[in-house]
């Protein structure tokens, strides 16, 4: 097993803020809206370095979305702000109307997803987002893993032309990608190479998946850890590379297992390669409130639940 | 009246025989908002905007007209195709298969003229405002108009753009309302009342201005005074009154014409009354 280790931690939400930030240095059409969560979402360097680029729209999410779909209309590159449940759930019409429908080059930049928002509760820990923005034909959807991976993600889509939902969170996490990656849209990222059973992961699920991998190792396991930081497009060649060596699967997403990362891998195994797979997920329930890492424990979204998953799935494929 | 005027009235005559040509072609569809707005409309592209029929998206140093109502298609397709962003002839495609003549506008088959999808209704004020900030940022001077439905103010979102532009001296916007008093299932009145419509958008900080909208002379003179209004820190609303499926007698005076084609019989009656000064598609 590879060695990961890390000196810092940061929350992914600030590698969008620092990535907005060079997003906005490198090119003058980036500019950023934001409905009341300024703070939430990192984004006051580049409000401080660019404020006739700023928009604060107040709490109207809606109007946000309309209007980013209208700044493409002159050339800027807008990227909205605001807790991943209200970028989402709250303006899906929006979203499918004014941007994805009408082709507009919008980047939804998302914050607190999933459950490690924590002490919040449900209203706020959307877990159906992932599944509600891949649906939308010619939506990209990227949920990247640490901060350096968020901050290389943010400036890599001000360089794509087309709709994207960018997913981050809240909690402080392990830094144990490259500061100086170049982020490919659509490209998984393998962490590490095994034999044994493909994990794939996203998110901040990646560190309970290569904390996994420290565990399986001590239990004689060699397992394959690929980072999906792009679930649409997803990266099909990586998979069936992968799956064609381990012969089993175990998902890793802090999402609802209806509509996520998991369902998109199931349907490439079930059209070109189908053996078993185990999805570590949320199933399909609302969340609560509570400490992130109690949350993730509670809900088998950590390293010991994906050890179980991969145990199973292997049983499964006769291993 | 002026040489001018007469002139876009012929225009409108013929947008209006398209209209229900288009709408019985396909047996669906809207007239009824589509003959309403048909005067303003034609003031807008064939007088008012500057704007250029080699349609770029981006539409820098041009006017833009965003279409929030997207039902009333027949009346923007039509206008667009005689204003030459794409053949007159297409208008027969209208709402059939392989169409980029859509049952709502659309960008996604690259009509020309087209910038934003709308039919779904209350995005096209945010979209516009959003339009227009951008021609701030680009440092272009020219402006941006955008027409909704009477009805359609009962949506939300309106009334959260409706409070943005003010506060952020979005100056750059002429926005229209179509009072026609007239939504799917009745009046306005009756379905989800609208209230003092001038009272409203002046308490959210809007310059208020009314019009005629189917008097053609008065569409232009408001239009032309809204825009020596432009640049003064407010965005400016028109409310323009309409009769919903005006120019033809029998789509007249009720909602029951908002979303149904007319039979071949009721479409010669109309076309009885709209004389045909451009030709026919």
């Amino acid at each position: 097993m590879k060695k990961y280790t890390y000196t810092e931690q940061k929350d992914t939400r600030s590698g969008f803020g620092a990535g907005l930030l060079e997003a906005g240095k490198r090119n003058p059409n980036v500019v950023a809206l934001c409905a009341d969560l300024v703070g939430s979402l990192k984004m006051e360097a580049f409000i401080k370095e660019f404020p006739e680029r700023f928009i604060q729209t107040g709490i109207a999410e809606a109007n946000m979305i309309g209007m980013a779909a209208g700044l493409t209309i002159g050339g800027k590159i807008p990227f909205t702000g605001t807790f991943a449940n209200f970028s989402t759930g709250r303006v899906y019409d929006q979203i499918r109307q004014s941007v994805a429908y009408s082709d507009k080059n919008v980047k939804i930049c998302a914050s607190h997803a999933g459950l490690t928002l924590g002490e919040d509760g449900a209203t706020h820990q959307i877990l159906e987002d992932i599944g509600l923005m891949k649906m939308l034909p010619g939506m990209t959807v990227i949920n990247p893993c640490d901060f350096n991976q968020t901050k290389a993600a943010t400036i890599a889509i001000a360089d794509y032309h087309g709709p994207v939902y960018l997913r981050f969170g809240r909690p402080v996490m392990p830094i144990f990608t490259d500061a100086d990656q170049k982020f490919e849209i659509g490209k998984a990222w393998t962490v590490n190479e095994g034999k044994d059973v493909s994990i794939f992961a996203t998110g901040h699920l990646v560190w309970e998946a290569i904390k996994a991998g420290e565990i399986l190792e001590s239990m004689g396991i060699d397992a394959e850890i690929i980072n999906i930081h792009t679930i649409k497009p997803l990266d099909v060649e990586a998979v069936l590379k992968s799956v064609a060596k381990t012969r089993c699967v175990v998902t890793c997403e802090e999402h609802n297992r209806l509509g996520g990362l998991g369902d998109s891998i199931a349907q490439v195994l079930v059209q070109n390669d189908p053996i078993p797979q185990e999805y570590v997920a949320v199933n399909d329930s609302f969340g609560e409130s509570g400490v992130p890492a109690q949350l993730m424990e509670k809900y088998g979204l950590n390293d010991v639940s994906i050890v179980k998953a991969v145990q199973k799935v292997m049983q499964r494929a006769g291993k | 009246m002026s040489q001018d005027i007469q002139q876009l009235q012929a225009t409108a005559h013929q947008v209006r025989r398209d209209i229900v040509r288009m709408v019985h072609g396909c047996q669906s569809g809207h007239p009824g908002g589509s003959l309403g707005c048909t005067d303003f409309l034609v003031a807008l592209y064939f007088k008012v905007m500057k704007h250029n029929p080699a349609f770029n998206m981006d539409a820098i140093g041009e006017d833009v007209f965003f279409l929030s109502n997207g039902h009333i298609s027949p009346v923007f397709y039509s206008v667009l195709a005689r204003s030459g962003y794409f053949p007159i002839a297409e208008l027969a495609t209208f709402r059939k298969i392989n169409s980029r003549v859509q049952g709502h506008p659309a960008t996604h088959e690259h009509l020309p003229g087209v910038r934003i999808a709308s039919g779904s209704l209350g995005q096209g004020l945010s979209v516009a405002i959003g339009a227009a900030k951008a021609k701030k940022l680009n440092g272009d001077s020219r402006l941006v108009f955008s027409l909704h439905g009477d009805g359609e103010l009962q949506e939300g979102q309106i009334w959260e753009a409706a409070m943005f532009a003010p506060h952020n001296k979005i100056d750059n916007l002429i926005t229209t309302i179509d009072v026609n008093g007239q939504q799917i299932d009745g009046p306005t009145a009756k379905v989800l009342t609208l209230g003092n419509l001038r009272a409203k958008w002046e308490a959210f900080g809007w310059d208020v201005l009314e019009m005629k909208g189917n008097d053609m002379e008065d569409v232009v003179k408001i239009l032309e005074l809204a825009i020596s209004k432009t640049g003064q820190g407010k965005p400016i609303a028109i409310l323009m009154y309409t009769e919903m499926g005006a120019g033809v007698d029998f789509m007249m005076g009720s909602h029951k014409w908002h979303g149904v084609a007319p039979n071949n019989e009721q479409l010669a009656a109309a076309l009885a009354q709209l004389p045909e000064t451009l030709g026919d598609y």
